[in-house]
């Protein structure tokens, strides 16, 4: 009948003509629908009976049972203190270990931790720790001196290869004990004395060492335990897993499902345990901060690890008293190259420095959270305030870069601006290169790289402009500076200077009085800031949520979290919960 | 068709093996290793980092060790979690990375068979148009929107499951899976769709008809089985693609998976955990691949024959 029409249109037009019923259709169409209905339901289990709306949500739970959510920023790699080296692994392994001594969340000076007090001899160089009797590891043992003395050999021993070992520097043999240039551990400064008596030898005053053994690098581990699983220098050990670890801290181990949380409990036979009044404490890993942000708002953690910058000012208009904003210990800023022309010329890198105005940088792009700032050190770590050596002036500036032989940017070839490939340092780079090329007329472009292939060009001086960040270890200003004495391994930009060395290296350790030791650290930080091999930005600060029934999460200058301060009021909680 | 069948498996046995060497060299020959970090090593800690992790030998040590461990089953130890080896952590992530595929799987199917076959019974009208318009929408949209758009409405908004999280509870289930499968969804809508308007204008349909059997029989028995074997031989690609392609997801969903090793370990230089990735990965690509082709024969009578005739 419709042998005439070629076949492709034989196909279209039978489906033109076969009729069919609305009915028909209607049901095949149902049947399909009722299949599929079936197969989410089946899939996805019932979605009514989870949800928050009928439940509490985990924060209002966790307010009943004492139980603190915590967002703690990246996965750890692993909980045991002599390896780690992050800042998410230093909230667990603190509350899970203790050193000597602990910081004071408020004043972050040292307070009694498992040593119960401690003198120190006239020329500083000689520590005795008398220790409680009653430390107890978690397994029941007693900690003791010797546990120290252990611990310590291991950090130090060359094949653990912990890269946290020069944190105990300072004591006497011990630098030369990692090395392998000495293999005799007893010549080492530390000694027990008897079972609950430590002596540490040091080799020069070290007027911070207290701070250091807050340090988890300094903590105890527990001998038999990490002998049964592999032995003192085995990194790939399974020591510090849940069922394993034992540790001396406020909290125990409970649950470690990796990328997903971590949990901690209340250790009951712990020295102080009658004052801790949280029972446990769930740490979640949460790398991305939009998600962490969600969690938050969800009702799912009690404190978040960040605060997006850009929803600071929603916040603060909308949730005032949860929004955290504190400076912290560290620095953002620049590095020059100083070997590489026209880097190597101070007037070109002080001409630099001069022409960015730093208050309008913090005030437009950073959301006014961050400070300003003109030196190396970040203001009052622990009293010690830097000096400022220059400010925004790009008249200056400009006289400068004719001086060094680029009037008006005449000449001056382009380079490259490194940094590490994140959006808020792409921002901070663009806007750099905009007041550079306004205010002097020179051409920089922006490279990003890749973290460990920036970080490689940085090792090997293969750049010519860098971005830099830098957290102190330690509350003293020696863990900014001795990074620029010369050839150190974190200097990178070629800044040498004999005086400066000299400071760092000899006369601050020795110099016990503080006020004498910052006017020394002063002189040290004019000298490198009259350099400018570095070019300060602004002084960091952390960003925290925290939901109102948290109470004793002190804001400090390092950070740090001490959670056998920290308590949750449920009444707070509800009332937050009705509005 | 058994030799057939030995004969691809064969074949497929050498491409894992390349991966594996071009994976092992050219790791090691990116910038920067497993232990640079902000704060500078020194020289001793970085050998004995290095010692504890075979990397003082020379290279081709290094590669015939790691092939020997491989083919105990054993790769080796991370680099970026000390104390936890690379099995440990696949087999720690991937079946939450799986069942998330396969809720992901039975989302797409659900919504895209469903959707595909709608269009198809009315080509070119609105019946058609919507379902494959929102098809479209589904491709384009990438699952790093998608995903905290769901969140927002049905998490944050309307509150009616978690925003969060894997395991606790049947509902965190849900937006992940939407959001994995809704882009896998909108290819099988539009290849069922093909599917059945192709097999919609046969003769045996007509027949069907003719011998009055209801719509619903002649569509679901006859029409279906032939109309989605292109769906089916793409499940097996699809289903690879899911377990390689959830990294986006679990981030967005704080998921404990696989997908988020495999990404992490890239940018940690975490050798082994990249290799033991990228192997498992490879294998599950070209093993699926494999099921689906065989399944496709088994299915397709024309196939099949095809598979005879080339065993004999």
């Amino acid at each position: 009948m419709l042998s005439f029409l070629p076949l492709s249109d034989l196909r279209v037009a039978k489906i033109m003509t076969i009729p069919f019923s609305l009915a028909q259709q209607v049901r095949s169409i149902r049947m399909l629908l009722g299949l599929s209905v079936l197969t989410m339901l089946v899939a996805c289990g019932g979605s009514e009976d989870s949800g928050g709306s009928g439940g509490l949500t985990r924060v209002q739970q966790g307010n009943l049972d004492g139980v603190l959510h915590f967002g703690n920023g990246v996965e750890p790699e692993g909980l045991d203190p002599h390896i780690v080296t992050g800042v998410s692994e230093n909230k667990i392994v603190s509350a899970l270990f203790e050193g000597l001594v602990v910081k004071n969340p408020v004043t972050l000076e040292v307070e009694p931790g498992v040593a119960e007090s401690w003198d120190i001899s006239e020329d500083g160089t000689v520590y005795t720790f008398n220790l409680r009797e009653n430390s107890l590891w978690s397994n029941g043992d007693t900690v003791t001196a010797h546990d120290f003395v252990w611990s310590w050999q291991r950090i130090l021993t060359p094949e653990l290869g912990a890269q946290y070992n020069y944190n105990l520097f300072a004591v006497e043999n011990a630098e030369r004990f990692a090395n392998g240039e000495l293999s005799d551990f007893s010549l080492v400064g530390v000694t027990a004395l008897d079972d609950f008596t430590l002596q540490v030898q040091l080799r020069s005053p070290t007027p911070y060492f207290l701070q250091l053994l807050d340090h988890y690098s300094t903590f105890p581990v527990h001998r038999p335990t990490i002998e049964e699983f592999g032995g003192m220098s085995n990194r790939l050990s399974q020591w510090a897993r849940p069922g394993n670890l034992v540790g001396n801290g406020p909290f125990t181990l409970t649950e470690w499902q990796i990328n997903s949380h971590l949990r901690v409990e209340k250790f009951d036979d712990y020295w102080d345990a009658d004052k801790i009044r949280l029972n446990a404490v769930v740490f979640y890993p949460t790398e991305n901060i939009v998600t962490e942000d969600r969690m938050y708002r969800d009702g799912q953690l009690h404190r978040t690890q960040e605060i997006l910058l850009d929803r600071i000012p929603g916040y603060r208009e909308e949730r005032p008293e949860e929004v955290n904003v504190e400076p912290w210990l560290g620095s953002y800023f620049y590095m020059f190259n100083t070997n590489k022309p026209p880097f190597d010329d101070i007037r070109v890198r002080k001409a630099m420095a001069m022409a960015i105005d730093r208050e309008l940088l913090v005030d437009s792009i950073l959301q006014g959270i961050f400070e300003p700032s003109y030196s190396l050190v970040p203001p009052d770590t622990l009293g010690y305030f830097p000096p400022k050596t220059f400010s925004y002036d790009p008249e200056q500036a400009r006289q400068l870069l004719a001086e060094a032989g680029f009037p008006n940017g005449e000449g001056f070839p382009a380079f490259d601006v490194l940094y590490n490939t994140h959006e808020d340092h792409r921002r901070l780079a663009v806007a750099l290169q905009q007041m550079w090329a306004s205010e002097l007329n020179i051409p920089a472009q922006l490279l990003n790289q890749e973290w460990k292939v920036y970080l490689e060009n940085q090792d090997n001086m293969n750049y010519e402009v860098s971005r830099r960040g830098w957290i102190g270890d330690y509350v003293d200003p020696n863990t900014f500076l001795d990074m620029y004495i010369t050839d150190g391994g974190n200097n990178k930009t070629g800044f040498s200077h004999p005086r400066y060395d000299e400071i760092i290296l000899e006369e601050a350790p020795r110099t016990l009085d503080r006020d004498a030791r910052y006017e020394l650290y002063q002189e040290a930080e004019t000298l490198l800031m009259e350099s400018m091999s570095i070019l300060p930005i602004y002084t960091y600060s952390t960003k925290h949520l925290i939901h109102p029934s948290v109470h004793g999460l002190t804001p400090n200058i390092m950070d740090y979290t001490n959670l056998r301060y920290v308590w949750l009021e449920p009444e707070a909680s509800v009332e937050s919960a009705a509005e | 068709m058994w030799r057939f069948i030995a004969i691809r498996t064969l074949q497929a046995i050498p491409v894992i093996f390349v991966v594996i060497t071009v994976t092992f060299f050219l790791v090691r020959a990116a910038p920067g290793g497993p232990f640079d970090d902000e704060k500078a090593v020194s020289a001793q800690v970085q050998a004995a980092l290095e010692a504890q992790y075979r990397l003082d030998l020379p290279m081709h040590e290094q590669y015939f060790a790691y092939l020997g461990d491989l083919f105990r089953g054993d790769m080796g130890p991370s680099f970026n979690y000390p104390g936890r080896s690379v099995n440990e952590l696949i087999f720690q992530g991937l079946p939450i990375t799986a069942e998330l595929g396969f809720y992901a799987m039975l989302v797409a199917v659900g919504i895209g068979v469903l959707a595909g076959v709608i269009a198809s019974l009315r080509p070119n009208t609105a019946q058609d148009y919507v379902p494959m318009s929102l098809a479209m929408v589904g491709i384009c949209m990438p699952s790093f929107l998608l995903g905290p758009l769901l969140v927002l409405v049905f998490g944050i908004w309307l509150d009616v499951v978690p925003v969060s999280g894997w395991g606790s509870t049947p509902g965190e289930k849900v937006l992940p899976s939407i959001t994995l499968g809704a882009m896998y969804a909108a290819y099988i809508a539009r290849l069922s769709r093909s599917g059945m308007l192709e097999v919609l204008s046969q003769d045996y349909l007509r027949t069907a008809r003719a011998k009055g059997l209801p719509e619903r029989v002649v569509i679901i028995k006859h029409a279906l089985r032939a109309g989605l074997l292109p769906v089916i031989s793409y499940l097996g690609p699809a289903f690879a693609g899911l377990l390689s392609g959830s990294f986006v997801v679990e981030t967005v969903f704080q998921i404990p998976g696989l997908g988020r090793f495999y990404v992490q370990a890239a940018f940690n230089r975490d050798y082994t955990m990249i290799l033991g990735t990228t192997t498992l990965l490879a294998t599950l690509i070209v093993v699926f691949n494999l099921l689906s082709d065989f399944l496709a024969a088994w299915l397709n009578p024309r196939l099949r024959y095809q598979f005879q005739k080339g065993g004999k």
